[in-house]
């Protein structure tokens, strides 16, 4: 039985020893680096025995201040895995000019720029967000934890899961190699006959479903579990956009789903969706991959918009201006996001009126947006600004994102857009705007929120290092890329004949390095204030002199977040009650019901891992196992009825007793 | 929305600022909002598929149409049983307001065997049509006809599982608040599927014969 080719086909699918990158110096280099810090990890984490501490407190934690550092810290580690392909691009295209043919070949270029493009947005700047949403939401509205506990522990670790189905195809085999989005016919079979695209499907899809099960589940929370007097119009504007965010999740991932699943059948049954024969339609998929991917990037913003709202209003000690504005140039920026996708393929040849339609469309969108920026404007305006980091990052980001912003009205403009489609300044101007916009909101985010979700605020001198490099180092990365654009230089091309764009490269190259500055920098940033945390120790819970409701409990928060639910008088509710003399309830507490942990969803996603392994591979015993596995654990988990606690009023007492003592000074 | 200078200038004004009455632990307060959320993420995947189907419909690549393929009887049959169903959860969920476990089980037993018929029927459909060679690969309007009406079969699957799973909670702890929310989002689950077919079968079966 053991020679016979069928049993082994059967057992291991597509996978043999060819399917291990041996020949790759890189990646083995990459895996031996990886392997070592794994097992060096683990070794410490098994000698300093915090594997149960971890399992109890951590991995089957449902606390949503929890979910959300774990996800942060999630996206910073895939920062480095996409910031390691970008720097891997920027040299490659900065050496191979003329005769020399760089260090990477097509196979592999091509896999790192989508890598690079699927890991940046789908396991770091979401990550980031969702992180983010889900530690402030609930702490902002008064609310002791999210609609759906168990649901919000699920999607973080299914996000997780996604990640490392990607992050397997760089040991195992390949990904894909047809750029972020997958258009067929290349990512069909036929195009694409390898494991690769099989990666990116599954890898999405699990993320997938997390981050749709989290939009339901905020939008649940946001709109059921604000504290009494928190009436919709004095919602904090972060937790205004979080909704916004994640009502486009719930009404944009869907549509992903669908589309990949139609993929998946081309390319596993035959089917005809998308091929160029018996009747397909591969520009069905790129219609359709865009209904998701528009509302994609506002998903990313908003968040970071909230973000900057928060920071400006807090670091120049005003009211913010125009909440009003705000949150309708919020919901008008939503609605529209739906009604722009057709603006990244304007070449496809709608004709000129559905082009007209949707460039026009897509410059609206540019009104409520300059409104928002006006609105921060005016909320400095006469305000007494505090130059703190997460407000150097706020300065730093109005001035990048209104040059993004209009290089974006440049490309909604159709005739200009097919001279501009698919060229360096497309990836220019998304770059300036993700850069720009969702990733400096959310270092002001965690600079801003640290200090509440750890007890001592980051060190400033790293912070504005950071800043700074991060800063410098994305206009001398994309300013070159802008220029190389205009050239007519178009995007995903690993060599070049022309040995006059040469330098435009090289200097973009070094921008990539002061940005790898940047984020060792923030690195670094993190270690010194942890060596430092004493002296940058905060007990007030309130280091910045804070506006919202996350501000008024202790930092870290208990795990009950209040100890009595707060009742909402005016919108910047904390420093409301700031002004009308509050005083914290020292006595008469009561016992808090809270939801017990579980470790349901750590094992569902590990299940996950296993199943996309096994549809990757051809392995199709595994597949089914696993997905059996899956559906008798998920029944298996409503059988348990017991799902919460109360935490007894003596512990909250005790609790809330160390907060009066730490506040005391003793 | 009042000048909050106004509050510093009279701190006079006495207000609560915190719940001091605990209300009851309410679990699950959320969950039918959730789930109607949920439910219109699933809305948007028919959506996509309708559309698909939209697009791709009249693609036959010179093979059979829906005039030549769509049996009308059996689909009306198959009709009849899903609606049927949403006839007999709605009596369920009237016998749960009463607090009627026996009856509540035995209509979410009829339930469940007029799903079960639904699905026999058609997946029938679907190997009759696969052994006249028209299966999902032989054209785009195939594909996308076994793509939506599949998916909704998959649907519906999935609704028995989760119906079964319900009919032994019940039985083993009865008519309880969690029971009866489970119910109520199954019976929300269950006649979306409905409306959702009352699509497939306008839009794909009726509208497939006329062309």
């Amino acid at each position: 039985m053991s020679t016979n080719p069928d049993f082994w086909s059967f057992v291991f699918g597509r996978l043999s020893w060819e399917s291990f990158p041996f020949h790759e110096p890189i990646l083995v280099a990459t895996f031996i680096a990886v392997a070592l810090g794994g097992v060096a990890m683990l070794g410490a984490l098994t000698y300093f025995r915090v594997w149960g501490y971890l399992w109890r407190e951590w991995l089957t934690s449902v606390d949503h201040k929890r979910i959300g550092i774990m996800y942060i810290v999630l996206a910073l580690v895939m920062l480095l895995r996409g910031f390691a392909d970008a720097l891997m691009m920027r040299l490659q295209q900065a050496i191979a000019f003329g005769g020399s043919e760089g260090y990477l070949p097509p196979h592999h270029y091509d896999q790192i720029f989508t890598a690079h493009g699927v890991i940046m947005i789908f396991f770091v700047a979401m990550p980031l967000v969702t992180g983010l949403m889900n530690f402030v939401v609930p702490l902002q509205i008064g609310a002791r934890d999210v609609s759906f506990p168990f649901l919000n522990n699920f999607s973080f670790w299914m996000t997780v899961a996604g990640a490392v189905t990607v992050m397997i195809s760089l040991f195992v085999g390949e990904f894909a190699q047809t750029g972020w989005l997958a258009y067929p016919p290349l990512s069909g079979l036929e195009g694409s006959p390898g494991v690769g695209v099989d990666y990116y499907i599954w890898g999405l899809q699990v993320a997938g479903l997390g981050t749709l099960l989290s939009g339901v589940n905020l939008i649940a929370t946001i709109v059921k579990m604000r504290a009494p007097g928190m009436t919709m119009m004095k919602l904090p504007v972060f937790t205004w956009t979080a909704l916004c965010t994640n009502v486009l999740i719930v009404a944009s991932f869907p549509v992903l789903t669908a589309v990949l699943v139609l993929l998946s059948l081309d390319r596993y049954v035959g089917t005809n969706f998308f091929t160029s024969d018996l009747g397909g339609n591969p520009m069905m998929y790129v219609n359709l991959i865009w209904i998701w991917g528009h509302p994609e990037v506002y998903i990313l913003i908003l968040p970071a918009f909230g973000v900057f709202s928060e920071v400006v209003s807090t670091f120049c000690s005003k009211r913010l201006f125009g909440y009003t504005s705000m949150v309708y140039a919020t919901v008008v920026i939503t609605i529209l996001s739906y009604l722009v996708w057709l603006h990244h393929f304007f070449t496809m040849g709608s004709g000129a009126s559905v082009n007209s339609f949707f460039g026009i469309t897509t410059m609206i969108i540019s009104i409520p947006t300059g409104a928002k920026i006006f609105n921060w404007l005016f909320t400095m305006f006469r305000g007494r600004i505090r130059y703190e980091v997460p407000m150097m990052w706020t300065v730093g980001f109005m001035l990048t994102f209104v040059i993004g912003g209009m290089t974006g009205v440049m490309l909604a403009v159709p005739p200009a857009d097919f001279q501009l489609h698919n060229s360096l300044f497309l990836i220019a101007h998304f770059h300036n705007v993700i850069i720009g916009g969702v990733v400096f909101g959310m270092f002001a985010g965690i600079t801003y929120w640290f200090p509440k979700a750890f007890g001592f605020k980051l060190d400033p001198f790293w912070g504005k290092m950071s800043f700074w490099f991060w800063l410098i180092g994305f206009w001398v990365a994309f300013m070159p890329i802008y220029i190389l654009g205009l050239m007519g230089v178009t995007r995903r091309v690993n060599h070049f004949d022309d040995p006059s764009l040469q330098i435009w490269f090289v200097i973009a190259a070094f921008g990539a390095v002061l940005i790898a500055c940047g984020i060792a920098s923030f690195l670094i940033q993190l270690v010194v204030s942890f060596m430092k945390r004493e002296q940058l120790r905060d007990v007030t819970g309130d280091p910045w002199g804070g506006r919202t409701l996350e501000w008024s409990t202790s930092s870290p928060p208990p795990v009950y977040n209040f100890a009595f639910t707060p009742i909402i008088h005016d919108h910047d509710a904390w420093w409301d009650m700031k002004q009308r003399g509050y005083t914290r309830p020292l006595h008469g507490f009561r016992p808090i019901h809270m939801p017990k942990n579980t470790g349901t969803g750590i094992i569902l996603a590990g299940l996950s891992v296993v199943f996309a392994f096994g549809m990757i591979w051809y392995m199709w015993w595994l597949a089914a196992l696993s997905f059996v596995a899956m559906i008798v654990i998920s029944i298996g988990h409503t059988f348990n009825y017991h799902r919460d606690f109360f935490i007894p009023a003596e512990v909250v007492d005790r609790t809330e007793k160390s907060r009066t003592a730490l506040m005391a000074g003793e | 929305m009042s000048a909050p200078t106004l509050h510093a200038a009279a701190p006079a004004e006495e207000v609560a600022f915190y719940v001091t009455e605990e209300e009851h632990a309410h679990s699950g307060s959320s969950t039918m909002l959730g789930f109607w959320i949920y439910l219109m993420s699933d809305c948007l995947i028919f959506a996509v598929l309708f559309a698909t189907y939209g697009v791709l419909g009249r693609s036959y690549a010179a093979g059979p149409s829906g005039a030549d393929l769509f049996d009308l009887p059996l689909v009306a049959l198959n009709t009849a049983m899903l609606l049927f169903s949403s006839i007999t959860y709605g009596f369920a969920m009237l016998e749960m307001e009463r607090n009627k476990k026996g009856m509540t089980l035995f209509w979410l037993a009829v339930t469940g065997l007029f799903g079960a018929a639904f699905i026999y029927l058609e997946l029938y459909e679907f190997a009759h049509l696969i052994a006249e060679g028209a299966g999902p690969q032989r054209s785009a309007f195939l594909s996308s006809f076994f793509a939506l009406v599949g998916t909704h079969g998959l649907h519906v699957t999935c609704g028995l599982i989760w119906l079964v799973t319900l009919m032994v909670q019940v039985a083993q702890r009865g008519l309880i608040e969690d029971n009866k929310r489970r119910l109520m989002c199954l019976s929300l689950f269950w006649h979306f599927l409905d409306v959702i077919w009352i699509g497939v079968f306008s839009f794909v079966y009726l509208m497939g014969v006329l062309q």
